[in-house]
C-alpha cells in the first residue's frame, strides 16, 4: 500500500491510479513539462491548474500515451501508456476542450460509433447509450443531427461519449467552458456524482477556479512546465496565505503562486 | 479497423459526392456507348469476320474520345475527389483527436480511409464497365468471348491501381495540409503537372539534348532514335502515360508493343508487317508487365509516404 505523504502532503489510503516520476517532455529546446512528480489516488477528484501553455495538455497526452515522454516514467492504472496504449485507452476517457463530433450524424450514431471502436457489443452499447443520454439530459434530442446542437448540448454529449466505455479514470479538459450558469451547475453535479457513485477518478483541468474549488479534493498548480504546488486546497491556503478558516479563495492562492513563479 | 472502414464507406455512400459520381457513371456510360456503338456499326460495314469487336467499345474513339482515354484523363479526378479531405476534415471538426484516444491502432484510421476509397473506385469502375458492356451488347449485337472478358478484368485492375494512386496523392495532401481547399488544390496541381507538363517537358528536354536537324539527306536516323528514346524515358514519369500505354495494349490485341513506330526493333517491325493476327492474352500481359509494376510501385510508395507522415505527426497538431 502506497502512502503518498511525500507526494503532496496528503495521506490517502488507496491505490495510485496515476504515478508519474521525473516525467519530462521537450519540443526541440523548449521544455513543455519538466521533471513532473505526481501521484493520483483512486476515486479522487484532482484539479489541474495553470496558465495557458503551462504544459497541462502535454501532461494529459503523455498520460494517455498519445505523446511519448522525453524522459521519466509514468504508469496509468498500472500500465505504461507508451508500451501498452491499448490497455490505457480502454479504461481511460478523455474529453478534450471543444470536443468534435461527426456533425452529419445524430447523437446516437456518434455514440454508437465510439462504442464500436471500443469493441462494446451492440446490445450493451444500446443500453449504455440510453442510460447516459438520459443522465446528461439529451434523450429528447438524441435523433437530431449533432450539427444543430448548441455548445452546451455538445459538451453534455461529450461527457456521455467518454462514459460509454465506462472508464475508471476520466480526463476532462475545461468541461464547463461555454455553458450557461444552470448548465455549469448541472455539469458540476454530474461530475461530482460520477466520482461518488461510480467511483471514477477524475482529473480535471480548468481555469475556472471557483468551480475547481467546489468539486476538487486536491489541486496541482503547473507553471512553465513545473508543478509548483500540489495538495488539498486548505493545506495550500495554510501554507501560502497563512489562514486556517474558510475565508480564502483558490484564486488568491493561485495568484500568489503565479506571481512567485 | 473494420468499424472505421464501414463508417467511411457509409459516409461515402451517403455523401452528395457519391450521387455526383453515380450521375457521372450513367452519363459517361450512355454517351460513350451510343457514340462508339454507332461508329463501330459504320466501321464494320462490309468487313468480313472481324475479331474481338467487343473491346472496340472501350478503345474506339467514336466521335470524341474513348472510354479508356476518358478514365486516363478523369480517373485521377475521381481519386482526388474521394480523398482530398479525408484526414483534414477530421482535424477541422476535431474528431481526429477523439479517434486516436480510443483503443484502436493509429494506422487503422488511415488504412480504413484508403481502403474505403479504393472500394468506391472499384464499384464505380465495375459499374461503368458493366453498363457499357450491357448497352454495347444491345447496340452492336456481339457477345464478348472469354478472352475479352479477361482483358476487361485486367483493364479494371490496372485502372483501379491507377486511380488508387491518385487517391493516395490526395490523402497525402490531406495529411499534410490543414485546410481542405489547399489540399484539393495541391492534389490538382500535382495531377496537372504529372499528366500534362511532364509530356511537354519531355519533348522540350529531348529537343535540347538530341535535336533532330534536317539535313539535305533527310533526318539523321540515329539522332531521331535518341530523341525518341529520351522523350519516352521522361514521359514515362507521368502516371497517365504509363496507364494509357498499359491499357491500350491490354485492350487492343493488335498492338504488339508499347513503343512507338520509330523505336520498334527490326523483329517487331517484321512481325507487324507479316503477322496481322491478334496477340494472345498472355503475350499482351507480358508486354505491359513493367508498366503494371510501375503503377503498383508508385501507388504503394505514395501510400507508404502518406502512412509514415500520418504516423509520425505530433498529436498536438492533430
Amino acid at each position: 500500500m502506497l502512502c503518498s505523504s511525500g507526494w503532496g502532503g496528503v495521506n490517502v489510503e488507496g491505490k495510485a491510479i496515476i504515478q508519474a516520476e521525473g516525467l519530462t517532455k521537450r519540443y526541440g529546446t523548449q521544455t513543455a513539462v519538466n521533471n513532473l512528480q505526481l501521484q493520483i489516488q483512486e476515486g479522487e477528484v484532482f484539479g489541474f491548474l495553470g496558465p495557458n501553455g503551462a504544459g497541462k495538455t502535454t501532461t494529459l497526452l503523455m498520460f494517455l500515451g498519445l505523446t511519448e515522454p522525453t524522459s521519466g516514467k509514468v504508469s496509468v492504472l498500472g500500465f505504461d501508456p507508451v508500451r501498452e496504449p491499448f490497455k490505457v485507452k480502454e479504461k481511460v476517457g478523455y474529453l478534450p476542450e471543444n470536443v468534435g463530433f461527426y456533425d452529419d450524424m445524430d447523437a446516437r450514431q456518434n455514440l454508437r460509433y465510439i462504442a464500436r471502436l471500443n469493441r462494446i457489443s451492440d446490445e450493451i452499447a444500446e443500453k449504455r447509450i440510453d442510460y447516459w443520454l438520459e443522465m446528461v439530459g439529451l434523450s429528447g434530442e438524441a435523433s437530431k443531427k449533432v450539427g444543430t446542437y448548441s455548445k452546451g448540448m455538445r459538451q453534455r454529449l461529450g461527457i456521455a461519449e467518454v462514459l460509454i466505455k465506462e472508464p475508471k479514470l476520466l480526463f476532462l479538459d475545461e468541461p464547463t467552458i461555454g455553458l450557461d450558469p444552470d448548465g455549469t451547475n448541472r455539469m458540476l453535479d454530474l461530475i461530482h456524482s460520477l466520482s461518488r457513485e461510480k467511483n471514477i477518478t477524475l482529473f480535471l483541468s480548468s481555469h475556472l477556479l471557483d468551480q475547481v474549488q467546489r468539486i476538487c479534493d486536491r489541486v496541482g498548480i503547473m507553471i512553465n512546465g513545473h508543478l509548483v504546488a500540489i495538495g488539498p486546497i486548505e493545506e495550500l491556503a495554510k501554507k501560502k496565505l497563512g489562514v486556517n478558516q474558510q475565508d480564502y479563495t483558490l484564486e488568491e492562492i493561485y495568484m500568489k503562486y503565479f506571481k512567485e513563479a | 479497423m473494420l468499424t472505421i472502414f464501414r463508417k467511411e464507406l457509409g459516409d461515402h455512400f451517403n455523401s452528395i459526392r457519391f450521387l455526383l459520381i453515380s450521375a457521372l457513371i450513367v452519363m459517361v456510360g450512355v454517351i460513350i456507348t451510343s457514340m462508339v456503338g454507332m461508329a463501330i456499326q459504320e466501321e464494320l460495314k462490309g468487313m468480313a469476320k472481324p475479331t474481338l469487336i467487343f473491346l472496340l467499345l472501350f478503345t474506339s474513339t467514336g466521335k470524341l474520345f474513348s472510354f479508356v482515354q476518358f478514365i486516363g484523363f478523369f480517373g485521377p479526378l475521381l481519386g482526388i475527389f474521394l480523398g482530398f479531405d479525408s484526414i483534414n476534415r477530421e482535424k477541422v471538426s476535431r474528431t481526429l483527436s477523439k479517434l486516436v484516444s480510443q483503443p484502436i491502432f493509429r494506422d487503422s484510421i488511415i488504412n480504413a480511409k484508403f481502403l474505403s476509397g479504393v472500394t468506391i473506385i472499384a464499384i464505380t469502375l465495375v459499374a461503368t464497365v458493366l453498363l457499357i458492356s450491357g448497352m454495347g451488347i444491345r447496340l452492336v449485337g456481339v457477345v464478348p468471348g472469354v478472352e475479352e472478358v479477361w482483358r476487361l478484368v485486367i483493364y479494371i485492375i490496372i485502372s483501379l491501381l491507377y486511380i488508387s494512386f491518385w487517391l493516395g496523392i490526395s490523402i497525402l495532401s490531406s495529411v499534410i495540409f490543414r485546410s481542405t481547399a489547399t489540399s484539393a488544390l495541391a492534389s490538382l496541381a500535382i495531377w496537372i503537372f504529372f499528366s500534362f507538363f511532364v509530356g511537354l517537358g519531355a519533348s522540350v528536354v529531348a529537343d535540347a539534348v538530341a535535336p533532330v536537324s534536317k539535313t539535305a539527306s533527310g533526318v539523321d536516323a540515329d539522332m531521331l532514335i535518341r530523341h525518341e528514346r529520351i522523350q519516352r524515358v521522361i514521359s514515362s514519369f507521368s502516371p497517365m502515360v504509363l496507364y494509357s500505354d498499359a491499357t491500350t495494349t491490354i485492350l487492343d490485341p493488335m498492338r504488339k508493343t508499347t513503343r512507338g513506330l520509330i523505336l520498334m526493333g527490326p523483329l517487331e517491325r517484321f512481325s507487324m508487317s507479316r503477322f496481322q493476327n491478334p496477340l494472345p492474352l498472355l503475350e499482351s500481359i507480358y508486354i505491359v508487365i513493367p508498366h503494371i509494376i510501375s503503377i503498383v510501385a508508385i501507388t504503394l510508395l505514395c501510400f507508404g509516404i502518406c502512412y509514415l507522415i500520418f504516423m509520425r505527426q505530433e498529436i498536438r497538431t492533430i
